[in-house]
């Protein structure tokens, strides 16, 4: 935590570098992604989350970085976890960029066939049809790994990715894990995760949970498992979250004229 | 010290203890007793020799008269004619392919005498259990040299100076690792020894911990020291539990006698070692897929954008080595740097990368007579590799390509036998050194069905986490099955060749980016192979079973042993008659052809005769008659 704070309290170093041909000045510590996107560069991703740790495994956000030391010298990187340095030339949308990109979602698209995005973004770089193998009994996962980050990222940490190779697969191993909070399938970039509230019960991941809805609208809030375990990790009691965030609304702009409902 | 006028010096490698040396150990501890030898004969179980083939091994010192395929009822006749009566046994001897007079030296044998030991430098002389061993053959004199008389900075100037490359395969130098992480921030800094040894095959790094661990210990100990680290970690695969076990005891012996621990040596360096043990996941073997299983997490890697030297881990600096490469450390300091650079290729002085300098060692396997581990100077070439000290291709046949550096390396085909190796040659061939695995591949080999044996490793192999590795290893393993099967077309080369490119460029690791190797290094120098099977539908090699089938030729003699041999009960035919295979009911098993006394059995692929044993030994006799 020091570190951090350290880190709050002085400055950030800027850096000086060019994207596409434009000279932009962004914060040592950023990735090339971050640099892109504030400047609003365009690179598609799939497996990149802002809240989470990159992990480059889509391969999609791939740019051609060069050094202005040797400008010839070009590398295709992940600008997902590339850092920015002082004097990079970084190129997102050159004939090679576009190639590999290409081939990546056409290798994505046999594995997915069934992905809207993954087919809506394959038809942008000009895939239209492939001789590629479909996978057998496809189903939408792409392997991101966003839902295994998300899950440990809220502290259930209770899915893993199994296996390896092209048996890889996303699963919960251990059932007590899962506090049926849907992060993992509301963050999934390809819904290849399914879930479904039926009355008050909610389904995922094989496992069924209580569906507590709001005491006020009706609007589902959670399961019990996902609001306990909220509760303590923000040290508020249970209460503070059996109602609806458009009910709290409600209640606080209520108090704030003195109505009360 | 007590001196034996004999030393009978044991093969205890897994591959001899797996054909029962120990037995052959008892026996002989057995007839020495009761021959009451005892205080003339000792009896040493060693480390692997190396020639695995012939095993189970003995060499006999100080002679150095060498046994091969012992059986324990050998032992009393060995016994009583050597080691009583000073007669050697012929009979027990290594003979040459092809030739009839035996080679009592273990020296004179061409397996031997071609190579050159340095990392396997105490190889078949010392009992691996035992430090004093070790220690008789200047075992940990590099570390009591360096501790005494040599700073850190000096260290590292020396290992730069020898231009000592990465024997793990990537070949980066490993003064400039050292000197990296030296420098890099942040404390504590680990080193660790890599020997997660994953290529099918290879053996280098197994051989090396079973039949000296000290040597490895004490390499880590010299990088340590020069480095500022005070732990190590070993990271060994569970398949490797003999070398695990040796690596215990040395542990144990080594701190024992101060040389790990606290204030080694009097001198306030402090430096231990732990085991960790892998599950065998092949990516493991990669540097930051390790760390991350050392550090108990899913062993995947990551993009090595900010180096491991700098942030390894704990995200502290760590310098990883492999096996190999720590093994020769010892012998660096105490040879030197020049010494050193004097074996090899290239020029070091201006930069590490200017060459390839020091020895390696390489696992001989496939279609090669001399199956097994070997170490010889870099820069030796191919053939005299593949024949003089592999001893050639059994069989009379033809050499047709070596695959060197593991499942993701490249092939080298005949017309680049004279190829020097070493890291730039085997790059600019297509392949790469790799740790060292050779798989020699002769004319019976269809290269079309090797690549995509590699592929399938490697599909089961990838981690998964990256789409160019995952995804492409199953479209690359889905064109090579259509092609082997007679259903590929010209496009489905083009596709490979995208696939594969976007692979090299895109993948997240190494394992992703050499991937595609053993297809691009086959389609380089074999695409002829590649044609035929698409374009005539024909397996040049006779292999590939979906475009071949068998024929009985004239020359049958009717002796029913196909008849009765063949599962599908496809052939007809009686007695000192032509018998004659049905092929609608013939799956292409090839029992047939393998049973067949006279040769008679062809295979037929693309409407004619691709192979078979007559043709061949005419064409060896035409050879050997030029």
């Amino acid at each position: 935590m020091t570190e951090v704070n350290a880190a709050r309290d002085t400055k950030p170093e800027t850096v000086q570098m060019t994207i596409n041909g434009n000279s932009i000045e962004t914060e040592k510590g950023k990735t090339v992604l971050e640099a892109a996107r504030e400047n609003d560069i365009e690179i598609p991703t799939l497996c990149y989350h802002p809240g989470l740790e990159s992990i480059g495994a889509c391969r999609l956000c791939l740019v051609e970085v060069a050094k202005s030391s040797r400008p010839g010298r070009k590398n295709l990187v992940t600008s997902c976890l590339f850092p920015v340095e002082n004097g990079l030339i970084v190129d997102t949308q050159s004939n090679v960029v576009h190639q590999h990109r290409k081939i990546v979602l056409k290798l994505l698209i046999a594995r997915v066939p069934d992905s809207d995005l993954i087919r809506q973004l394959a038809t942008e770089y000009g895939v239209h049809e492939s001789r590629y193998v479909e996978r057998e009994d496809a189903d939408k996962c792409i392997m991101c790994g966003i839902c295994v980050r998300v899950c440990d990222a809220m502290g259930a940490n209770a899915l893993v990715t199994l296996s390896h190779g092209l048996d890889k697969y996303v699963d919960v191993p251990n059932k007590n894990a899962c506090i049926g909070c849907l992060a993992c399938a509301l963050s999934c970039p390809t819904n290849a995760i399914p879930f479904e509230e039926v009355g008050d019960k909610r389904r995922i991941w094989g496992k069924e949970f209580d569906l507590i809805r709001c005491e006020v609208t009706g609007e589902p809030i959670g399961t019990p498992e996902q609001i306990e375990h909220i509760a303590k990790r923000s040290d508020l009691p249970i209460d503070s979250f059996l109602k609806s965030a458009n009910a709290r609304l409600k209640e606080n702009a209520a108090e704030s004229v003195g109505v009360k409902l | 010290m007590k001196t034996y006028r004999a030393n009978v010096m044991i093969c205890a490698g897994t591959a001899c203890v797996s054909n029962h040396s120990l037995d052959v150990r008892k026996a002989f501890e057995e007839e020495i007793k009761k021959r009451d030898l005892e205080d003339e004969v000792q009896v040493v179980t060693t480390g692997c020799n190396g020639f695995c083939g012939a095993g189970p091994i003995v060499v006999i010192q100080p002679d150095g008269i060498f046994y091969q395929f012992l059986k324990p009822k050998d032992v009393p006749y060995l016994v009583e004619e050597h080691l009583l009566k000073g007669r050697p046994v012929k009979k027990l001897m290594y003979v040459p392919p092809e030739e009839e007079v035996p080679i009592p030296k273990m020296n004179d044998i061409n397996f031997f005498s071609g190579q050159m030991l340095v990392a396997l430098r105490n190889r078949g002389m010392i009992d691996p259990e035992k430090i004093d061993d070790y220690i008789a053959r200047d075992g940990y004199s590099a570390l009591v040299k360096v501790l005494t008389t040599k700073t850190p900075d000096e260290v590292i100037e020396e290992i730069k100076a020898s231009a000592l490359r990465g024997r793990g395969g990537g070949g980066f130098p490993a003064g400039i690792k050292w000197e990296t992480c030296k420098r890099a921030e942040g404390e504590p800094k680990y080193v660790i020894c890599n020997a997660d040894e994953g290529d099918p095959g290879a053996f280098m790094d197994r051989s090396i911990i079973e039949g000296d661990p000290h040597s490895v210990l004490e390499g880590m100990a010299i990088g340590a020291y020069a480095i500022g680290v005070s732990q190590g970690y070993i990271y060994v695969r569970m398949e490797y539990p003999l070398a695990i076990e040796r690596f215990k005891i040395a542990l144990k012996q080594a701190r024992e006698y101060g040389l790990l621990g606290k204030n080694i040596l009097d001198t306030g360096f402090d430096f231990d070692v732990d085991i960790r043990r892998g599950a065998g996941a092949f990516v493991c073997g990669e540097s930051t897929a390790l760390m991350a299983s050392v550090e108990g997490r899913i062993g995947e890697p990551r993009a090595k954008y900010i180096h491991t030297v700098e942030h390894g881990l704990w995200n502290r600096p760590t310098c990883l080595n492999n096996v190999e490469t720590w093994a020769n450390v010892p012998v660096i300091i105490l040879q030197g740097a020049e010494w050193f650079t004097s074996i090899g290729t290239g020029d070091v002085s201006e930069n590490p990368w200017g060459g390839s300098k020091g020895t390696k060692v390489f696992s001989l396997a496939g279609k090669i007579n001399n199956t097994g581990l070997v170490e010889v100077p870099m820069g030796i070439t191919l053939r005299k590799l593949v024949y003089d000290v592999g001893g050639g291709i059994p069989k009379g046949r033809k050499f047709k390509a070596v695959q060197t550096g593991g499942p993701s390396g490249g092939f080298i085909p005949e017309e680049l036998l004279d190829l020097q190796v070493d890291f730039e040659q085997l790059d600019a061939a297509g392949s790469i050194m790799g740790s060292g695995g050779m798989v020699i591949m002769d004319e019976s080999n269809c290269m079309v069905s090797m690549a995509l044996y590699f592929i399938e490793f490697l599909v089961g192999e990838s981690c998964g986490k990256c789409t160019p590795c995952r995804e492409g290893l199953r479209q690359l393993r889905y064109f090579l099955k259509k092609i082997i099967n007679g259903e590929g077309t010209v496009e489905d080369l083009e596709e490979i060749e995208i696939i594969s490119e976007t692979m090299q460029k895109a993948s997240l690791c190494g394992l992703g980016k050499s991937a595609p190797n053993p297809v691009l290094s086959t389609l380089k120098y074999f695409r002829d192979e590649y044609i035929a099977h698409i374009e005539q539908k024909k397996c040049p090699a006779g292999s590939c079973r979906a475009l071949i089938k068998y024929e009985i030729n004239e020359s049958c003699i009717g002796c029913l042993l196909c008849k009765k041999q063949c599962p599908e009960n496809a052939i007809s035919g009686e007695s000192k008659k032509l018998h004659i295979i049905d092929q609608d009911k013939c799956t292409n098993c090839g029992v047939c052809f393998s049973v067949c006394p006279v040769d008679s059995i062809d295979i037929i692929s693309g409407g004619e005769i691709v192979y078979h044993h007559e043709a061949l030994e005419v064409e060896n006799d035409k050879e050997t008659s030029v």
